[in-house]
């Protein structure tokens, strides 16, 4: 049985049935209570910054649903703490931006401590973190910045596109025994679709091919799977068939997959919303030359934005994320 | 405070064993033996010491890039800890941790920190663990003075005392933040009134003085394991080997190092009280002295000549399975 619900209600639902079977499960994070009288029942809670985590509060209390004081590199810290110690935290960063506040227990004790101390520890935390544009949120809040959670060894990385793979990811992610980033991306956060009732995993580092077609390969995550998708169907209409491979995972990065709709197609464009430079996307690029090579027919394009941040104005914002115009003109240079 | 003879043997041979592991290292650096960075805690033995007797295993301590003194007194095997120094395989972290990352959580031992002011959350989080399984134990920081100036050591601190934590913070204030002297960098007199900020007791003790240590810790880890939240508690002590090794120590009078080391040394205050009070024979710590030396001489016998780590272990443990 599935039901319709928004990649925010869906999270929500993860996080329910992951403190329902396992009592270690704790959020914490900015405002994740937001509010709410402490005794009773007057005022209503705003569960985050977009009431992502509303109603947990009320089902599992304060002691498993802790507000933090605006201390991203407390909060963060705290929670690979709690998890190195038998806990298994659900941190809540609001904005992937705030990275630049909060990097140290991520890049040298979440992702380094088991390493480090020969195996002797396991550290069990998710970070869930919105990122992206689409919000008109501009420089500081917009950004994509899983490349640099992607590329630190010892952390994992995960992007959902649709309401029913961010639940699955989001249990899995709290049920690895690793560091996990959960990127939330605000381009699929309102988006609605059937999300399968009950608990179920998607497991972390395989891609899914979203749509099949044998003449070009269109390889998104996040928010550039429905760019994908769209842009896939103005290729079809022209007659050009795509298949669209959705990444789910950047960390771990399910290589095999990228190089099988490779080898079908001969042909692929990868789009991702982040900068150009030392991406996501460049990585994927390598990997086709590195070890897709002979399948190549034409060259790995990359539809990312551009080397700048993000920009206020709507018109700029529209202009500066990919478009399924801009994936389907770049197919069509590859002649 | 009642210490029994047993209790301080212990906490003297602990504090023996600590002294004579620096003074050997850096004898094996000076000798080409030993790489990388290494920062030694000779002079602060009582304040490991003082505090970490009176933890159990599943209490859990963090520690600093000076961290090798927390690990011997938190019960680090000493053989382990050298082995790792000199990368083997046997080493406790298997030659993958080194000096500054040097751990043994089955000790409850969280880690040396190779970035100051880093461990400070990590205990917060220990504490919340303990907090909210309702366990009992108690989590323990150590960190410099340097490290009050980081934004983490007020992040947590402002989050332990809001929580209630069952957690001390312990900064050992040996009076300078690498080369620069602590006054340069920190505005108040004593950094134990940082914890005013945040509506934390705070205490300050002899950080040369072990039963000083040892009387103010207990106080402070018996109220965090009551439930009635954390403490600030500054240590004064003193570097007496520099900052690490190879420090020409050009930015430090000698003669207030000498002082400290002539006149405060831990091990030799330590040893005049408990004469005093006739609890131990002088010759029951000279034995000590002897076993600790043979326990060196064996731990560097055998860490020379165990195994390399496999190369094939570079990618081990990155992700747990």
């Amino acid at each position: 049985m599935s039901r319709k619900l928004s990649t925010g209600r869906a999270i929500n639902e993860a996080l329910r049935i992951a403190m329902e079977t396992d009592p270690d499960v704790i959020l914490l994070g900015e405002d994740v209570v937001g509010g709410g009288t402490l005794e009773g029942d007057d005022l209503e809670e705003m569960g985050g910054v977009v009431g992502t985590t509303k109603g947990l509060v009320k089902q599992f209390g304060r002691d498993r649903v802790l507000d933090t004081p605006i201390s991203e590199m407390g909060l963060l810290g705290t929670a690979v703490g709690a998890a190195a110690t038998g806990l298994r935290p659900v941190a809540e960063l609001m904005f992937m931006d705030f990275l630049g506040v909060s990097l140290d227990p991520l890049l040298n004790q979440a992702a380094k401590l088991r390493y480090m101390f020969g195996g002797k520890v396991r550290i069990p935390l998710t970070v869930r973190t919105l990122c992206g544009a689409g919000m008109q949120a501009a420089a500081q809040h917009s950004q994509s910045l899983y490349w640099i959670t992607a590329g630190i060894p010892g952390l994992k990385t995960v992007i959902p596109s649709n309401p029913a793979d961010a639940k699955g990811l989001l249990l899995a992610a709290i049920r690895d025994d690793n560091p996990v980033v959960f990127c939330e991306p605000k381009l699929v956060l309102n988006q609605v679709g059937e999300v399968p009732e009950g608990d179920y995993e998607v497991p972390i580092g395989v891609a899914n091919l979203a749509r099949e077609g044998g003449d070009v390969s269109l390889v998104g995550f996040g928010g550039t799977v429905p760019i994908a998708l769209r842009a896939a169907d103005l290729l079809a209409a022209e007659g050009i068939q795509a298949d669209v491979l959705d990444l789910r995972s950047l960390a771990p990065l399910d290589e095999e997959a990228i190089l099988t709709t490779l080898e079908k197609t001969g042909s692929l464009v990868v789009v991702d919303e982040s900068t150009p430079r030392c991406g996501i996307a460049s990585d994927v690029a390598a990997l086709c030359v590195d070890r897709g090579f002979d399948f190549l027919n034409t060259p790995v394009r990359r539809v990312t934005a551009p080397h700048a941040p993000v920009p206020f104005s709507a018109v700029l914002e529209k202009a500066y994320l990919p478009s399924a115009e801009r994936v389907a003109a770049t197919v069509r240079e590859l002649g | 405070m009642q210490l029994s003879r047993e209790q301080l043997l212990d906490a003297y041979t602990r504090m023996r064993t600590i002294r004579a592991f620096e003074e050997k290292l850096e004898e094996l650096v000076k000798a080409g033996k030993l790489g990388g960075f290494l920062h030694l805690y000779a002079g602060e033995e009582a304040v490991a010491v003082g505090v970490c007797s009176q933890l159990g295993n599943a209490d859990i301590v963090t520690s600093t890039h000076r961290g090798h003194g927390h690990c011997i007194a938190k019960g680090v095997d000493v053989k382990g800890m050298m082995a790792e120094l000199f990368g083997r395989a046997t080493g406790v972290c298997k030659g993958k941790g080194g000096s500054m990352h040097i751990a043994d959580v089955d000790c409850g031992m969280l880690g040396a920190n190779g970035i100051v002011g880093a461990g400070i959350p990590l205990t917060t989080g220990a504490a919340l663990t303990a907090k909210l399984k309702k366990t009992e134990n108690v989590a323990v920081c150590f960190f410099g003075d340097g490290a009050t100036n980081q934004g983490q050591f007020h992040e947590s601190l402002n989050m332990a005392s809001n929580w209630k934590l069952p957690a001390v913070y312990v900064v050992e204030n040996n009076g300078f933040g690498e080369f620069t002297p602590t006054e340069y960098v920190v505005p108040v007199k004593d950094i134990a009134e940082r914890a005013r900020s945040y509506a934390m007791r705070s205490d300050i003790a002899d950080g040369m003085d072990f039963f000083d240590v040892y009387e103010r810790a207990g106080e402070a880890i018996e109220r965090a394991r009551r439930g009635e939240g954390p403490t600030l508690l500054e240590c004064k002590t003193y570097r007496f080997m520099g900052h690490f090794v190879g420090d020409p120590l050009v930015y430090r009078p000698k003669e207030e190092a000498e002082d400290w080391i002539q006149n405060r040394d831990p091990l030799q205050i330590f040893e005049a009280k408990v004469a005093e009070a006739g609890l131990v024979e002088e010759s029951d710590l000279r034995e000590i002295d002897g076993a600790v030396t043979r326990l060196l001489e064996e731990a560097i016998a055998e860490a020379e000549a165990a195994p390399l780590p496999d190369l094939s272990s570079i990618l081990a443990d990155v992700y747990a399975e």
